[in-house]
């Protein structure tokens, strides 16, 4: 299965949770922390509901407990993706 | 006792978005009325609304509020930045915890409900948004509105239909006489979606008929219903002593407020109109000859409209006060409705001219009122009283004082 980039990453959220003109991209700051990108808990649910959906992959909120930044992220969801 | 004065206006309405250009067409008698555009209305037996045509959210919000926003927050909040602008109120003026809000929601927003839930029932539940949580809660919008602007005070929601727009208004000068410095008020609705529409055709008072012109005619004897409307007004109230030691110059006072509530009409409803109305005066220690202008319900309906005109003969004298209707320009924007009434009897307190009501020609018999039709009329600001109704009983009205001249710039110099 295709791995997810961070080009990918920063396409769902900011289809489901919104730009911010103000922010740095994911891209550009892939070690920032969400929060400090601008991300709330919800934008962080709303970006693992769409993410599930679409690779057809299942993780839980807890899994994600200890993942604050893009890069953690999309790390680990493509140890899921090769898991799977 | 502690002086509620409302110091900033932020007007967002079918025949104009901002209070200036929204005052310039209420005064040449200019209808945002006409089919709605937002959606599919083709197959509804009414057509007709006051639809807010020219509201672009991107060009007022940031990115990141938009996929968690109904249009009627959207154009909450930028009301509220218009508001605090016309206010002179800027981040540092109060501290957060001294300023607080208090909106008015009648159905939500209806529209971001209606998306969300075909995406449960048509997708699933994992297609949800979860900003669905509380978009469509009656409570977003001063939930936003307290976020954007950093009001930590107390804060909440009235649910009283178009009445409610009223009550918000009774609430912030609640909290401001609590000690809260500045509370922003008002409301906006919106909900132009097929839910939304069936919601508001559920109470079988809307207009069916399809000319502009002829659709909303409050007190006409061709009334035979009304037109709904979208947006409303965000009020900038603070405490009087507080505003004049700023230098702000208000609009006007909250001078008096009364609420009732009728049973239904099998019961014997009905009656708490004129309640509503005296108890107001009386809060506000005014006389009937006090009062200047009245800013009617209208409701369009011609039992209601006969109600409310007996009301007002009673409490006035037959013919004896101004009244005027200037939803006839915007159609009835719900919880919004009477903020925007509220704007305009302020604007009209400053500026001295009592905006018109449009399209009536002739008064239905049992009608026994002054109407200001299609013209605006001059007047003398004293004391003006803002009416309004909700369905399912609720009746409010409002006294707004004008704030003497002389007082103001005493203070200022």
């Amino acid at each position: 299965m295709r791995q997810m980039t961070l080009r990918d990453l920063q396409d769902i959220m900011r289809e489901c949770a919104g730009e911010d003109e103000s922010a740095q991209s994911i891209e550009e700051a892939p070690d920032e922390s969400f929060a400090d990108l601008g991300y709330d808990s919800l934008a962080l649910l709303e970006t693992q509901s769409r993410v599930k959906r679409e690779y057809g992959v299942e993780f839980s909120e807890d899994d994600l407990a200890d993942i604050t930044t893009p890069r953690e992220f999309v790390e680990f969801f493509n140890s899921l993706l090769l898991a799977a | 006792m502690t002086a509620a004065v409302v110091t900033g206006l932020g007007v967002a309405a079918p025949n104009g978005l901002g209070k200036d250009k929204f005052w310039a067409a209420t005064l040449r008698g200019e209808s945002g009325i006409r089919t709605v555009r937002r959606f599919d209305v083709s197959r509804y037996p009414s057509r007709l609304a006051g639809e807010i045509g020219d509201f672009e959210p991107t060009d007022y919000l940031a990115g990141r509020l938009i996929p968690q926003t109904d249009r009627m927050t959207q154009i909450a909040l930028a009301a509220s930045d218009w508001a605090l602008v016309d206010a002179g109120v800027e981040p540092g003026t109060y501290d957060t915890t001294e300023m607080g809000v208090a909106t008015s929601g009648a159905s939500g927003g209806l529209e971001y409900g209606q998306r969300e839930l075909d995406n449960l029932w048509g997708a699933g539940p994992e297609h949800v948004s979860v900003y669905m949580s509380f978009a469509w809660f009656y409570a977003v919008n001063s939930g936003q509105i307290s976020i954007r602007h950093g009001m930590r005070g107390p804060a909440g929601v009235m649910v009283s239909d178009q009445a409610g727009g009223l009550d918000v208004l009774a609430q912030a000068r609640r909290n401001i006489r609590k000690g809260t410095s500045l509370i922003l008020s008002g409301g906006v609705d919106s909900s132009f979606c097929p839910y939304g529409w069936v919601s508001r055709m559920s109470s079988g008072t809307l207009s069916t008929s399809g000319d502009a012109d002829r659709a909303y005619l409050p007190f006409d004897a061709r009334a035979q219903g009304h037109v709904p409307g979208e947006g409303g007004a965000i009020l900038v109230v603070e405490d009087a002593e507080a505003a004049r030691s700023r230098g702000a110059r208000p609009y006007g006072e909250v001078a008096g407020y009364g609420a009732t509530f009728d049973a239904a009409a099998r019961h014997g409803g009905g009656k708490g109109l004129r309640r509503a109305v005296e108890a107001a005066l009386a809060d506000a220690g005014a006389d009937a000859a006090d009062i200047g202008v009245v800013f009617a319900d209208g409701s369009g309906t011609p039992d209601d409209d006969r109600l409310e005109a007996e009301t007002i003969a009673a409490v006035f004298g037959p013919g004896a006060v101004p009244v005027t209707v200037p939803k006839t320009m915007t159609g009835r924007m719900n919880s919004g409705g009477a903020p925007a009434d509220l704007a305009c009897a302020l604007l009209a307190l400053r500026e001295g001219i009592i905006p018109p009501t449009i399209n009536v020609r002739t008064i239905a018999p049992g009608c026994d009122i002054d109407l200001v039709i299609d013209e605006p009329r001059p007047w003398s600001p004293g004391a003006a009283l803002v009416m309004a109704r909700g369905q399912g009983g609720f009746n409010s009205a409002i006294v707004l004082r004008a704030i003497p001249q002389d007082t103001t710039q005493e203070k200022e110099s």
